[in-house]
């Protein structure tokens, strides 16, 4: 054993084992004893992201099924930043829920470790496991207040789904293992590229079954039906975390199997793509018009969002893949600033995620109805926010590949989706507040969280060269 | 036995588990139809592994078990949390949400 085989693992391990010191930590304190849990989690996250930073540009490479190029270090750096701003906005609702504290970090981390390693995983026996432990940990999450019947039938849906979904994943690899013989991507590759497998039915359907796993994964039109509800029914703060984490894993690894393995076929499958991404962008704005929850609203933005990225991916081009890396990092930021914003606003008995709880938010809370202001307008893509330059950077990979239907569609969504996104701020400033309860100070470690994310959306959105190139170096490693 | 007999059992089970999953009015039922669904995809793993005489095939389904045991444990601790709810195991019953 040589001493280097464990190297592309570290950023996993930290997470691991902080999740571990976190359990035994609750299992060791005493009744009423209050304990910095969170804080054992931020530690453990801050050294992945150490670790990730530290292997850039090794491709340290582990077991022959994980690797550590600088795509998937991107990724768990993305991973880290979602961790500790979840973490941190969980300070003023862990103790307001009274969630079970160790159960839910852990719960937080554990899921993480399974993000990070579908990121990295170069099998799609090991994509699966990880698929899944990051999955069973997010059901987890989603009915953690069992208190509360929507937050236990909101897990059970989303199990029940999730759990279909990943056996289509797992029945794809079976068909692609059995054309091919391995579940190793890269042998995978050469496999079909050295037979010419085009219209062979049975890598057909294995293609097509591992699509209907991630789009279901990534909340993809038509199998996005889950979402609103099991976003909905889970915690605030989970639901950012869900929208956001769970988005980019599953984005890093269909980006991986699609586009490396599976590249040789890429006629046989950019065309379904296409119809998903273009119906993911229209249906996801056209329903979340409608909506009066705003909870469900930013889910049906992030079933939009997510159909940018696949158009993205769709592009294939190495700007396309440099496109998705950012638009990943800059949604992250922005979303879970939004999320945070409303979990901080609920209480104990109530989500207060109603239109209407948001009347004269200027009024009582002029800090937060700031913030709120500038997530939402980079989600809806103005200048200069992070969410304008992703969505530049989008549409201008497609136009650059002449895939122009697909920039057509999505700048028609966005623009349509900038009314319901102006239609919270409306309400924020303009309307006189009705008698409802004034919502709970905020936490001071939470109000730091909510700045820091502001910071990155206007730094990536005043000065994004940096990380675009870092995005760049990031595809240029593997593919 | 040729690859082709197993395939179409296992494609049978598949299409059984997924039927189930649309058709049965039981949280158990329902549940039970995945784990139907993921050892319709353990028999087709088996069937390749020995189409291609690696034993990768048959390894395969051991993760594959250890997974559908998870997940059977979460999905069970819902179904106990739902049934705590309202008394009932049918998902007619919560409806507190859109579907």
């Amino acid at each position: 054993m040589t001493s280097g085989q464990f190297d592309a693992v570290i950023p996993i391990i930290c997470v691991t084992l902080a999740g571990l010191v976190v359990l035994l930590a609750e299992a060791f304190r005493r009744k009423g004893e209050h304990m910095p849990i969170g804080g054992l989690a931020i530690i453990g996250l801050l050294g992945a992201g150490a670790a990730s930073i530290l292997l850039w540009d090794s491709n340290a490479e582990s077991f022959g099924a994980v690797t550590a190029d600088n795509f998937a270090l991107f990724v768990n750096l993305v991973l880290v930043g979602v961790g500790i701003l979840t973490v941190v906005f969980s300070s003023q609702t862990v103790d307001r829920d009274r969630l079970p504290a160790g159960e839910y970090y852990a719960m937080l981390l554990f899921a993480i470790v399974g993000m990070m390693l579908m990121g990295q995983a170069t099998d799609l026996l090991v994509i699966f496991l990880a698929l899944e432990t990051m999955s069973i940990a997010v059901y987890i999450l989603t009915g953690i207040r069992r208190d509360q019947q929507q937050s236990t039938e909101a897990a059970f849906k989303y199990f029940l789904l999730g759990a279909f979904a990943s056996s289509f994943f797992l029945y794809g690899i079976a068909f692609l293992y059995g054309v091919t013989g391995t579940t190793n991507i890269e042998r995978m590759s050469t496999a079909i590229a050295a037979q010419s497998m085009s219209g062979n039915p049975m890598i057909l359907l294995g293609i097509g079954l591992l699509i209907v796993g991630f789009a279901f994964k990534v909340a993809a039109v038509p199998f996005h039906m889950w979402s609103p509800d099991a976003y909905e029914g889970a915690p605030t703060i989970v639901t950012g975390f869900m929208s956001t984490g769970v988005k980019a894993a599953a984005i890093a690894a269909f980006v991986r199997v699609f586009l490396k393995g599976l590249d040789p076929m890429i006629a046989d499958w950019a065309p379904v793509l296409w119809w998903i991404a273009a119906a993911t962008m229209v249906v996801g704005t056209v329903v979340g018009v409608a909506q009066t929850s705003l909870k469900r609203m930013l889910a049906y933005s992030s079933i939009a969002h997510g159909g940018y990225i696949l158009a993205a991916l769709v592009v294939g081009t190495d700007v396309g893949k440099a496109a998705i890396l950012f638009y990943l990092a800059a949604y992250a930021l922005t979303n879970l600033g939004a999320f945070g914003i409303i979990a901080i606003l609920g209480t104990r008995e109530r989500a207060n995620d109603d239109l209407r709880d948001y009347a004269g938010l200027w009024h009582t809370h002029p800090a937060l109805a700031t913030l709120m202001t500038l997530f939402l307008l980079s989600l809806g893509g103005f200048p200069p926010t992070a969410g304008f330059i992703a969505k530049w950077y989008v549409f201008s990979a497609a136009i650059g590949s002449g895939y122009y239907g697909l920039a057509i569609i999505g700048v028609l969504s966005s623009v349509v989706s900038v009314f319901f996104y102006l239609r919270i701020v409306v309400m924020m400033y303009m309307t006189d507040r009705d008698a409802r309860p004034i919502p709970p100070p905020v936490h001071p470690v939470a109000m730091g969280g909510l700045v820091a994310a502001l910071i990155g959306v206007l730094y990536l959105g005043v000065l994004p060269t940096r990380l675009i190139d870092l995005a760049q170096q990031s595809i240029s490693t593997i593919f | 036995m040729p690859l082709g007999h197993y395939l179409v059992l296992s494609g049978l089970l598949f299409a059984i588990g997924t039927a189930g999953v649309f058709l049965r009015r039981n949280l158990i039922t329902l549940l039970l139809s995945v784990e139907l669904m993921l050892n319709a995809v353990n028999l087709a793993f088996v069937a390749f592994g020995r189409q291609w005489g690696a034993v990768d095939g048959q390894i395969i389904t051991f993760f594959v078990m250890t997974v559908a045991a998870a997940e059977a444990a979460v999905g069970l601790a819902l179904v106990i949390g739902l049934f705590r709810h309202r008394e009932s195991l049918n998902p007619e019953a919560f409806t507190s949400l859109k579907w």
